[in-house]
């Protein structure tokens, strides 16, 4: 296989799994604004994820920037799937944004709130695979 | 020609990806909007009897547990079937054991329609109340709430709480069924909706919205802040009698 073909699978890949986490971000956006607590079923988890302070900035929604995050991932490793080089370069950056992101997120999570919402886990989850996949996928030159 | 299409393709899926998921979102929050209504939305009648003893009800007083003079007041909108009130139920009643006389608690019903027997425990607890065992059938409907959540008819196993807190079980049913409790239980729904409550727990210390507050150390930290702050305005109100 060449390298230009892990490329794009490994490309297409980190577009699947960008769709996934726009759907989980998107659902946690829309739980956020309707105020839905039994998103998960565990006692005070979402609740208190979602409810806290840290579930929006300036009015708006975390989960909803993750959503954008996921599109600009989704969008930029679709791009690359198609061969647009500088799509590559962008999908890198976003990815970064969000592992940063991700992990202030997962230590809000384990040490201030003390509770996990197994939805925003699962986007972590989504983005660490989608660094791997960047980090995994071979440089043009 | 093949070429050109190609070009657009990726654009088109990602144009296709955006519409679907504001699309999808939006007809999420459509439904959850309609799942969550406020207390007068829930499948309760409210008749014009209701709407009449409003006024009345509303002057009835709260349902509260400490003295009357406490510096800090946690009031709580609650549902009991929700599983994060439950949790934060027991945090509540470690908290009162902690502050004792500087702390009183106060309950208001927020029934979510999303929960199937919210409203019945809601108007179960209120039931209780006119025998003047609320606050014991608040604690039981949350320790028991695992059982009869899951219960198809939960009259029976309320009609048995009932039975085990001693009340006269035949007018705790009456009273289950009464517009008095109704009318009470769509007042604090809708005091709960006015004061911007949108899920449960809410919980207001001294009258400021708590959020994040289902540990301990999180109410610990704004009934500390609340006491104070008492303790600040009396001073300075002292100060200014001088």
């Amino acid at each position: 296989m060449t390298a230009a073909r892990f490329q794009i699978i490994l490309s297409a890949i980190a577009a699947v799994i960008s769709l996934a986490g726009l759907a989980d971000a998107t659902y946690l956006t829309v739980a956020h604004l309707t105020g839905d607590d039994l998103v998960c079923g565990s006692p005070g988890g979402c609740s208190a994820v979602l409810g806290s302070v840290y579930a929006s900035v300036a009015g708006i929604p975390t989960a909803a920037f993750g959503a954008l995050a996921y599109f600009v991932a989704f969008s930029s490793a679709t791009l690359a799937v198609f061969g647009y080089a500088r799509a590559r370069t962008l999908l890198m950056l976003v990815v970064m944004a969000m592992f940063g992101a991700t992990l202030w997120l997962l230590y809000v999570q384990a040490f201030i709130l003390h509770a996990f919402c197994p939805f925003c886990l699962l986007s972590a989850a989504l983005t660490f695979l989608l660094a791997g996949i960047v980090v995994a996928t071979p440089s043009s030159d | 020609m093949m070429s050109l299409s190609k070009r657009y393709l990726p654009f088109i899926i990602i144009a296709t990806v955006a519409a679907l998921t504001v699309g999808a979102g939006v007809m999420l929050y459509r439904a959850k909007q309609r799942a969550i209504p406020t207390a007068r939305t829930t499948s309760m009648p409210v008749d014009k009897t209701i709407s009449e003893t409003a006024d009345k009800t509303k002057e009835t007083a709260a349902h509260v547990r400490g003295e009357a003079d406490a510096p800090v007041t946690l009031e709580e909108f609650g549902d009991f079937q929700c599983p994060s009130c439950a949790t934060v139920s027991g945090v509540i009643s470690k908290l009162e054991q902690e502050y004792g006389p500087r702390l009183r608690v106060v309950f208001r019903q927020f029934p979510l329609a999303m929960h199937p027997h919210a409203l019945e425990a809601a108007l179960a607890a209120e039931a209780a109340g006119l025998q003047g065992r609320f606050w014991e059938m608040h604690d039981m409907l949350y320790q028991y709430q695992s059982v009869w959540s899951k219960a198809s008819n939960v009259r029976p196993l309320f009609d048995a709480y009932a039975g085990a807190l001693h009340l006269n079980v035949e007018r705790f049913r009456e009273d289950s069924n009464s517009n008095e409790v109704k009318t009470r239980v769509v007042l604090e729904g809708e005091d709960g909706v006015s004061r911007g409550v949108k899920n449960t727990p809410t919980l207001f210390v001294n009258g400021q919205v708590v959020r994040a507050a289902f540990t301990a150390e999180r109410l610990r930290e704004a009934i500390d802040a609340a006491l104070i702050g008492q303790k600040s305005s009396n001073n300075s109100t002292k100060g200014g009698h001088k």
